[in-house]
């Protein structure tokens, strides 16, 4: 089975990333074919392992605050700020659909 | 000469003497990283903070008051672990000029015992990769390609281009923490671990790597790949500088509730002469497809030798091996879904001049920072992570993991206490031939061995055993249950004792640096 046209539109949405080219699809066909291995095993009554550590408590500390304060520093790596403020471009506008944007699936 | 620089306790001991300064030893490796720059292990060298460090560390010594074992150890940390003042890349683009603000725990508590930090190593960008050669800055050489070891096996061509093609890979994705420890610049360095990554390269490498139990040392800092299974790797020259990191690092660590909350005590190894009482399993799945007959054959010797000297050695069964790289590759790009998105320009990194709307400037610095391999997998882990896929693809390998971790509880539950196995199917590749597949079929290959055991979260080590045919390292590793380090670092130990790895010869750095270190002795 291919990955759909939707599909992969919709991936590209969700990671923000782009497919690149006909390898990059080619790329996810593969990797799901080689994930299809994974039906092979019988996993009835088996239950989801989250984390090896799942016999223990996590651990849980006071609500204390004990440092912080460090605006500057974290400021520091950002490219675009003002004040104490990381700068993004307006927001709530949607990535371009597909044959709208530069995507490599506007061709498929 | 070169072998006394392979004890780091002699070293610790030369420190405390008197013998030599923490700033002349500073010295000797910075001088060496620079003559052995073609390896290109290191991406940023910190000459100046190093030292700084190793001035500090000569006053202690001076004043009787050393901080302990570590104190003026010139050491190297993987360029993916967070180091305060100092870029860190992770070998990507995304993350090019980017200068942590903190330091990893690993890292503080290096430098709380007064470690010398000399620099960042390479690796394949963001750990993803079994070779370290898909990072930003080219990929890592191989010391041994320039050991005599090495030279002399090599077959000359007749039309054979210079030796500049017949360089090997260091393995990954810590190869450049491997090389740096192989190569005398370090005493110890830091990787980590998340399908092999601090094991493989150490078995190509001939030094010894190890992965720690998960939880048992802060990944805070380290930027993480698959949060469920990375852990800070060890590599030294020696079994014994492993144990001596582990003891400075391990610990609960209120930043980080991976870890457990276990109190953690430092140890010391014995020097075990009866292994009668030991068993050791032998996993038959573990001779996999690939894997060389010369590594079979030192496999079997090894077994021998256990055998030999009284231990009981039997073999076991771990029948999910098989899908242990099926069920990472999903499991792990889904994380890495999760963990990579993050990275959007916003707070810091590489951040596109695209300004059109967060979106768009997300995508087109994603599109910009990230290379094939990393893009590659935050693609295919959103697709495992689809609501219509999620319970067939996700949960599903959550499942596969659980088999493949009672299959190790089994086993060590039937009276077996480490298990014998090799670390990687042959000795490292020539470059050329490594590249001739791509990343991800290469991992798949490669992490083999070694990745069950980051499923399992279990300790392993990696031990250099001896030279291939082609006069390259072939190690093999040894895998502990949960926890229990010190018996796994006892039996790694004295497997180490009876092999007697060689040193390397390394032909092209003898002339320049060697030359005045001959004259400090050691011993």
């Amino acid at each position: 089975q291919k990955v759909t046209v939707e599909v992969l539109d919709h991936l590209e949405h969700l990671a923000l990333v782009d497919f690149r080219d006909a390898e990059g699809v080619e790329r996810l066909q593969k990797a799901i074919q080689f994930a299809d291995r994974l039906h092979e095993v019988n996993t009835d009554g088996v239950e989801p392992m989250d984390s090896v550590l799942e016999d223990r408590c996590l651990y849980l500390r006071e609500d204390d605050v004990t440092e912080g304060n460090c605006t500057k520093e974290l400021l520091k790596n950002a490219r675009e700020k003002v004040e104490e403020y990381f700068v993004a471009p307006p927001g709530n506008i949607p990535l371009p659909k597909l044959g709208e944007r530069e995507t490599f699936l506007q061709g498929s | 000469g070169c072998r006394d620089w392979a004890l780091r306790f002699q070293v610790s001991a030369a420190l405390r003497e008197g013998r030599v300064t923490p700033t002349e030893l500073c010295q000797r490796c910075l001088s060496l990283i620079k003559s052995t720059k073609f390896l290109n292990a290191y991406i940023t060298v910190a000459e100046e903070t190093a030292l700084k460090q190793a001035e500090e560390s000569e006053k202690r010594y001076r004043n009787g008051q050393p901080l302990g074992a570590l104190d003026g150890i010139p050491v190297a940390v993987k360029d993916n672990f967070n180091t305060a003042g100092i870029e860190t890349t992770c070998a990507s683009n995304m993350l090019k000029g980017y200068i942590s603000p903190y330091n990893a725990t690993v890292v503080q508590k290096l430098l709380d015992q007064g470690a010398v930090l000399l620099g960042k190593t390479n690796l394949d960008e963001f750990a993803m990769g079994s070779g370290s050669t898909d990072g930003v800055f080219g990929p890592v050489r191989n010391p041994w390609s320039y050991s005599r070891q090495y030279k002399e096996k090599s077959i000359p061509e007749s039309h054979s281009k210079d030796e500049e093609s017949n360089w090997v890979i260091t393995g990954g994705s810590s190869g450049g923490s491997a090389a740096a420890v192989s190569s005398f610049t370090c005493f110890a360095a830091l990787g980590s671990d998340t399908g092999g990554s601090t094991r493989n390269p150490a078995a190509h490498c001939g030094v010894v790597g190890l992965k720690p139990t998960y939880g048992l040392i802060s990944r805070h800092g380290l930027i993480p790949l698959v949060n469920s299974m990375d852990v800070p790797g060890i590599l030294t020259r020696c079994v014994d500088d492993a144990a001596v990191l582990l003891g400075s690092l391990a610990g609960h660590d209120p930043r980080d509730s991976t870890t457990i909350q276990d109190d953690f005590k430092p140890f010391e190894l014995p020097s075990l002469t009866d292994v009668s009482k030991l068993s050791i399993g032998i996993p038959k799945e573990y001779d996999a497809p690939g894997l060389s007959s010369e590594i079979v054959a030192l496999w079997s010797k090894a077994a021998d030798l256990f055998r030999n000297a009284g231990a009981k050695v039997m073999e076991v069964s771990l029948p999910h091996t098989c899908y242990s790289i099926v069920c990472y590759h999903v499991l792990c790009t889904a994380e890495v879904a999760s963990n990579m998105a993050r990275f959007d320009g916003l707070e810091y990194g590489h951040r596109s001049a695209m300004n059109k709307s967060t979106e768009s400037m997300y995508a087109a610095t994603r599109r910009e920072g990230f290379n094939d391999v990393v893009r590659g997998r935050i693609l295919s882990g959103n697709y495992f992570l689809l609501k219509q896929n999620y319970e067939n693809y996700f949960i599903k390998a959550q499942k596969v993991r659980r088999l493949i971790a009672n299959d190790f509880v089994k086993v060590f539950r039937s009276g077996v206490d480490i298990l014998l196995t090799p670390t990687t199917l042959s000795d490292a590749a020539t470059y050329v031939e490594f590249i001739q597949e791509d990343n991800r079929t290469r991992s798949v290959q490669d992490d083999l061995l070694t990745q069950a055991v980051n499923m399992a979260g279990l300790p392993a080590i990696n031990v250099p055993t001896a030279l291939s045919e082609r006069g390259l390292p072939v190690g093999l590793q040894f895998i502990g249950r949960s926890f229990q380090e010190k018996q796994l670092l006892t039996v790694a130990k004295w497997f180490e004792k009876q092999v007697k790895f060689p040193v390397i010869q390394l032909e092209e750095v003898k002339r320049h640096d060697l030359q005045d270190q001959k004259s400090a002795s050691f011993s």
